[in-house]
């Protein structure tokens, strides 16, 4: 009898694996821009676009390749590359690192010239593995593990770090307010927010910023007047609160109820923490992001753009979606600027060093690159002052 | 002084607990039922008051009779439709019925207004009250007395009142009680719109502390409130005072405290939750319980 069910379950994996293998897993062959990838006068250029499109984080995917394709989209509408038009190829790697090499390669095989790709940091650290090989220009959107840039010089990142946004609040709070001792309250249970605490704590220790306490909570906690009062009694003139809105929100409602008057630091979870207390709570609070919705001219653009085509407000991820599309697209300028045929490896070097040794105006701010996969970019600085965000400065 | 003020911040977070602590207490002083869905009944409150605030703007004394008014409302609707049909069934089944009553309001309120928070603006703004170098919050000054008036309305109620009278002898043996010409069912009603009303007062003033509505808000503040009412004894009115206040200077002293630079705040539910297990294990009837005989 058991070995009837042993053999039973056998039969049943089996099965489940060919069902797996055999199902459509991407919704393949997107074209982007609307053009049909007609060629206008020239052929195409195909470029892939791997990303988890269903599944658990389907929402950053689905984010990243809405920016990415308005960016391409855009393009062809101009003209395309040389007269080219730009054919995306789009995968769902459903945020699986298996299902993402594979996309990878059916990507390969499809002759892709590069890709934009992948979205989370796990999945994107195989397909950094598996594409040194191909030396296949790719770059991330949002993948901030360091790393995904570790394994080949083809790989590209169009975000920033984590620390790095840690570090920068901590420059920004010693040098432009000012401030000579602080207290940090932080989500322990949450990698994102550990990792911006530590960067930012190291860097105060470098500028001798007196950091006076530091102070956890947990998941799902709503009440941090303890924590709150013990940083009150310890004299720190700014908190640090590396989380995301919804704790900031009520964080900065307990700080203020509490007495505090000093200024509240974040980072770009911070993003709708204006939603999420009241606008006279918000005096001195500043974070950084590489996006935010705010007045500028390049900015106003893209929202518009992206409002027309998407019927809502782009974010933080649809904008490095955005981003991460005009740097490969300006590796791929640089390769047909200098006549080379697709698919050959002088090419793939081309669009490599095209990005390597180019700029490209973002909306996330310019990006460059000296030398590694990480960008070179100014980060921005959201004053809450007035009760919603403003810009205040690059930093 | 940095003392007082964590004292404080335990009396405000105690109240809470001590609020809803009491409407987990009475109604299983009468029915012997774990009403789970308590929580989220309070749940149902902050959500009130944010559309009667947020989106009706209809000011706050409009919010506070709203969301106190719902949630006895509520609290009698689901006695009447989800346990007054099964008062002769096996109590497992009564608790289940509570749990699924649970899960029905927080995907119904995922339903309707979404997974994410809702912000409202603080219910009444009363300046701080500063004395010397201490900062008082007045939230939690308000919070405590309110907490103290409702507590002292209760005992009133359930000592001096007529219907008082009949909500103790329906506790003490309800078939008794109905051969006395108590009405059991209008009794029992009576008790779960008083439960409610305390969680809607309770409601209120969570929305003015915390000012945010989530869906499973109610969920951990229930369980917090489970656990202060079995510490101090449940089914006794000011046990679960005295366990609402005890678990919340627990939970405001252990997140305060620090070994070294290690701060300790992360332990804070796991402390909670051993309480119960240890009271259960060394003293089930808790602090102010006292043990009944089970009658042959």
């Amino acid at each position: 009898m058991k070995k009837f069910f042993a053999l039973l379950i056998v039969v049943a994996m089996a099965l489940a694996i060919t069902a797996c293998s055999s199902s459509d897993s991407g919704e393949a062959g997107t074209n982007g821009g609307g053009v049909n990838g007609q060629s206008e006068n020239g052929g195409s250029i195909k470029v892939g676009l791997l990303a988890p499109l269903t599944g658990d984080v389907a929402q950053y995917g689905l984010s990243v390749a809405s920016g990415a394709e308005l960016y391409i989209k855009e393009i062809n509408e101009a003209g395309g590359i040389n007269g080219k038009t730009i054919e995306v190829i789009k995968y769902d790697e459903q945020g699986d690192a298996t299902e993402a090499v594979n996309n990878y390669y059916r990507l390969v095989d499809d002759g892709v010239v590069g890709i934009i790709g992948d979205v989370t940091s796990a999945p994107t650290v195989a397909v950094a593995q598996a594409s040194v090989e191909d030396n296949m220009p790719m770059v991330t959107a949002s993948a901030t593990d360091p790393s995904v840039i570790s394994y080949g010089s083809n790989f590209f990142q169009a975000c920033l770090n984590d620390p790095y946004q840690g570090t920068t609040m901590a420059k920004f709070a010693a040098n432009e307010l000012g401030v000579t001792s602080v207290a940090t309250i932080y989500n322990t249970g949450d990698d994102y927010s550990i990792g911006c605490n530590d960067a930012f704590v190291e860097q105060c220790n470098e500028l001798d910023v007196q950091v006076l306490s530091q102070e956890g909570y947990a998941d799902g906690d709503v009440d941090f007047n303890a924590q709150l009062t013990s940083i009150i009694a310890s004299g720190a003139q700014a908190i640090f609160c590396p989380n995301y809105y919804q704790d900031d929100g009520m964080i900065v409602t307990q700080a203020r109820t509490l007495g505090f008057t000093g200024s509240i630091l974040g980072v770009d979870g911070w993003t709708n923490t204006h939603e999420y207390t009241d606008p006279e709570n918000l005096y001195d609070c500043y974070f950084c992001t590489s996006f935010a919705i705010i007045d500028d001219e390049k900015i106003n653009e893209f929202v518009d753009a992206y409002r027309a085509e998407n019927d809502k407000d782009p974010g933080n991820f649809e904008a490095l979606g955005y981003d991460a599309a005009m740097v490969l697209l300006n590796g791929i300028k640089a390769a047909e600027d200098a006549g080379l045929e697709a698919g050959t490896d002088d090419y793939k070097q081309a669009v490599i060093d095209g990005i390597a040794n180019g700029t490209v105006a973002g909306v996330t701010g310019e990006i460059s690159y000296d030398g590694t996969g990480a960008p070179t970019k100014s980060i921005m600085i959201v004053s809450l002052d007035s009760g919603s965000p403003e810009f205040y400065m690059n930093y | 002084m940095i003392f007082f003020q964590q004292l404080l911040n335990g009396l405000q977070l105690g109240s809470i607990y001590a609020l809803v602590a009491l409407g987990y207490t009475m109604v299983y002083g009468i029915i012997l039922l774990l009403n789970f869905a308590h929580g989220d009944i309070i749940m149902v409150g902050a959500y009130v008051s944010w559309v009667v605030m947020s989106r009706l703007q209809l000011g706050p004394i409009t919010a506070v009779f709203a969301s106190v008014l719902m949630c006895t409302l509520l609290g009698v609707v689901i006695e009447k439709v989800a346990y007054a049909p099964l008062r002769s069934a096996p109590r497992l089944s009564l608790l289940i019925t509570a749990i699924g009553v649970s899960y029905f309001l927080e995907n119904g309120a995922q339903l309707i207004f979404g997974a994410d928070g809702k912000n409202m603006n603080a219910i009444f703004s009363i300046p701080n009250l500063t004395i010397g170098s201490v900062t008082l919050s007045s939230t939690a000054l308000v919070t405590l007395a309110v907490t103290i008036v409702a507590m002292i309305g209760l005992l009133m109620l359930v000592h001096k009142t007529k219907m008082g009278k009949a909500m103790r002898a329906v506790s003490e043996d309800m078939g008794a009680a109905q051969l006395m010409g108590i009405s059991v069912n209008a009794t029992i009603s009576f008790t779960f719109a008083i439960g409610s009303l305390l969680a809607g007062i309770g409601s209120v003033l969570y929305s003015n502390i915390y000012q945010m509505a989530t869906p499973t808000m109610g969920s951990m503040l229930g369980l917090k409130a489970f656990v202060a009412a079995v510490l101090g004894g449940i089914g006794s009115i000011p046990g679960a005072m005295i366990g609402g206040f005890a678990v919340g200077f627990i939970e405001t002293f252990v997140s305060a405290a620090k070994i070294g630079q290690q701060s300790l705040s992360v332990w804070r539910d796991a402390v909670v939750f051993a309480i119960l297990i240890i009271v259960l294990v060394v003293k089930p009837t808790g602090i102010m319980g006292h043990k009944v005989r089970e009658k042959v």
